[in-house]
């Protein structure tokens, strides 16, 4: 199969706009992955899906990641001027990388028998701007998946056929897979009658009997 | 392939219409499951029958949903693997297997010849006994009660027996380690192993005539559920789903993982990509098991079975990613594990193989009967322990 550098080449000749990126991966095996933008996502998978060297035609796995807001801290040098002496300070700066969540497709070739190529698509933030093209209608395979990225992550992936919970019921609040998430103390909580719901039972009861008045 | 897949069939159900626009009988909507004895395990199917003929058929899942990955994230590596024996708990084996596998291939261990020798007579003995048992629940889905699930069971009892004498425990065996296995087999258990092997095709030219030719298996299976091969690869089908299909993709094969490249062994591909072809590849792929485990039992060697690197304690691979991925009995079961250094994974997923074959079963089942949508779900062979996960 063509390297990573290759396929990147290629695709930035045949798609002007997309913005690809190499990622390293510093691992024993160290697969290399493609960071695609969201919004040429779908064109790029479809690329690599047609394209004839690589006919890549089966997503095999398909993941959601968290990363949520980081604080970096670098160390600079500062020259000031101490005591009427110049000196060089090291002075320490931090920088807040937002976050953000990661959908990774692994895609191999049945026909061709190769792979993987790993492609990842990155959300805005974790908060309101988690939309990102869906790949299911270029491959099947990822619908369950997506949906179950959908319900665990809550990227929402617009082009999905059928976005709805997969593994929480439908009625859940919150995503679980979340590195934030703090799971409540009781799932099956049913609320008993109480305050003002408990008032408007009363109307029904019968009246409570009075204290017995002795003659 | 250069259009669009056909997106799955999510339509509004309407009752057909006479030519006067009058009502032709009612749709029926059955919820199958989750306690229902014929979904294997608490799966759901919400069905709509237009009298016995299916229409619409959506799965339901999460009755048995715990979030093994976030439980994954939470402990360490090693304490991950017990978990990984509830994922599949038919194939705690190939569970072990392919989570190990992706471990080394993140930390860069070196498994010992004896061990990767070991690895492969389990994986292989479990798929015996996967497909065996499979081949026993399916013909019972057929209303063959008890009887040839018994015969089954009488075969995998032999190999779980196996199992409990070298790793302590019938099914959740806890066998594997980052850079080998737990504890070395001694000769005698070979010897016993040899024994079981050489009986197995016996029962299975037994098994066989009972069923291979049976009338009501032919007229039940044949060119019912039918899975075109372009949607197979399109759908990420894989296992023995997708070689019933033709499409010749074993990762025995393709990825050549452990030592599977030593061995001569062949890979049974289907025709029609129906039911019967379904049963008849698993029925093939357990007499190849038969040769792999004939060739290991013979050539295993002497030597250490743990990776002398491999460390358990304080087990801490370098930053990074892997996706791992071995040839489970149901298709292909990855990992993929994103590490920060930490003695935790920083991201653990599963790819359950029986989670993602489901994703075609309306397409099977559409305009079959409501008792064949039964025998369908049973030839694709789901565990719910790995799809709800």
């Amino acid at each position: 199969m063509e390297t990573l550098e290759q396929i990147k080449a290629r695709l930035e000749a045949a798609l002007p706009s997309a913005k690809i990126e190499v990622l390293a991966n510093e691992c024993a095996a160290g697969e290399r992955s493609l960071l695609v933008d969201a919004a040429s996502g779908f064109t790029v998978a479809k690329f690599l899906r047609d394209d004839a060297q690589l006919k890549l035609d089966y997503c095999s796995n398909v993941t959601g990641v968290d990363w949520p807001d980081k604080e970096l801290t670098e160390k600079i040098k500062v020259k000031q001027v101490v005591d009427g002496v110049e000196k060089e300070v090291e002075e320490v700066k931090k920088n807040i990388r937002p976050g953000y969540l990661e959908v990774v497709y692994h895609l191999y070739s049945m026909g061709l028998k190769h792979g993987p190529v790993v492609l990842r698509l990155r959300t805005e933030n974790r908060a309101d701007k988690t939309h990102l093209p869906s790949l299911t209608p270029l491959w099947r395979g990822a619908e369950f998946q997506e949906r179950e990225v959908y319900d665990l992550y809550g990227v929402i992936f617009y082009g999905h056929p059928d976005l709805r919970r997969i593994l929480m019921w439908d009625e859940f609040v919150g995503f679980p897979m979340r590195r934030d998430y703090i799971a409540p103390d009781d799932f099956e909580y049913e609320p008993t009658p109480h305050d003002e719901v408990l008032v408007e039972a009363k109307k029904h009861y019968p009246a409570e009997p009075k204290a017995e008045v002795k003659p | 392939m250069n259009a669009l897949a056909t997106p799955p069939k999510n339509f509004e159900v309407k009752p057909k219409l006479a030519a006067n626009g009058e009502e032709l009988g009612e749709l029926l909507e059955v919820s199958m499951g989750p306690h229902h004895p014929s979904t294997h395990g608490v799966f759901r199917m919400d069905v709509v029958l237009d009298g016995e003929k299916v229409v619409k058929l959506k799965p339901v899942f999460g009755y048995l949903h715990r979030n093994h990955e976030k439980i994954g994230e939470n402990i360490s590596y090693l304490a991950n693997m017990p978990y990984t024996d509830r994922l599949d708990y038919f194939c705690s084996m190939t569970n072990n297997w392919a989570y190990a596998l992706t471990i080394e291939k993140l930390a860069g261990l070196v498994v010992p010849e004896r061990a990767e020798y070991i690895r492969a007579i389990m994986a292989e003995l479990t798929r015996l006994q996967n497909h065996t048992c499979l081949i026993g629940f399916f013909v019972q889905d057929m209303g063959a009660l008890g009887t040839p699930m018994m015969y089954a069971f009488r075969e995998r009892e032999k190999i779980l027996d196996l199992f409990e004498e070298v790793s302590g425990a019938r099914m959740m065996c806890n066998y594997m380690r980052f850079g080998g296995v737990r504890v070395d087999v001694n000769d005698e258990w070979i010897a016993k192993t040899k024994k079981v092997v050489a009986d197995y095709s016996k029962f299975l030219d037994e098994f066989g005539t009972f069923l291979t030719e049976n009338e009501i298996v032919l007229a039940r299976t044949q060119f019912v559920g039918v899975l075109p091969k372009d949607l197979a690869i399109n759908a990420s089908i894989t296992g023995p789903m997708l070689r019933a299909a033709g499409v010749n993709y074993d990762l025995r094969k393709v990825d050549k993982y452990g030592i599977y490249s030593r061995f001569n062994f062949q890979v049974p591909v289907g025709e029609h990509g129906d039911i019967y072809d379904r049963y008849m590849i698993r029925v093939l792929e357990m007499r190849e098991s038969i040769k792999i485990l004939e060739q290991a039992l013979r050539d295993i060697p002497v030597g250490p079975v743990m990776d002398p690197k491999a460390k358990l304690r304080g087990f801490r691979p370098k930053a990074g990613e892997v996706y791992g991925r071995v040839e489970a009995p149901k298709g292909e079961l990855g990992f993929y594990v994103i590490s920060d250094g930490s003695p935790n994974p920083y991201r653990y997923r599963v790819r359950p193989p029986s989670f993602i074959n489901l994703t075609i079963l309306e397409d099977m089942c559409l305009g079959h009967n409501i008792s064949d949508a039964v025998v369908i779900l049973g030839s694709v062979d789901i565990v719910l322990g790995e799809v709800d996960r």
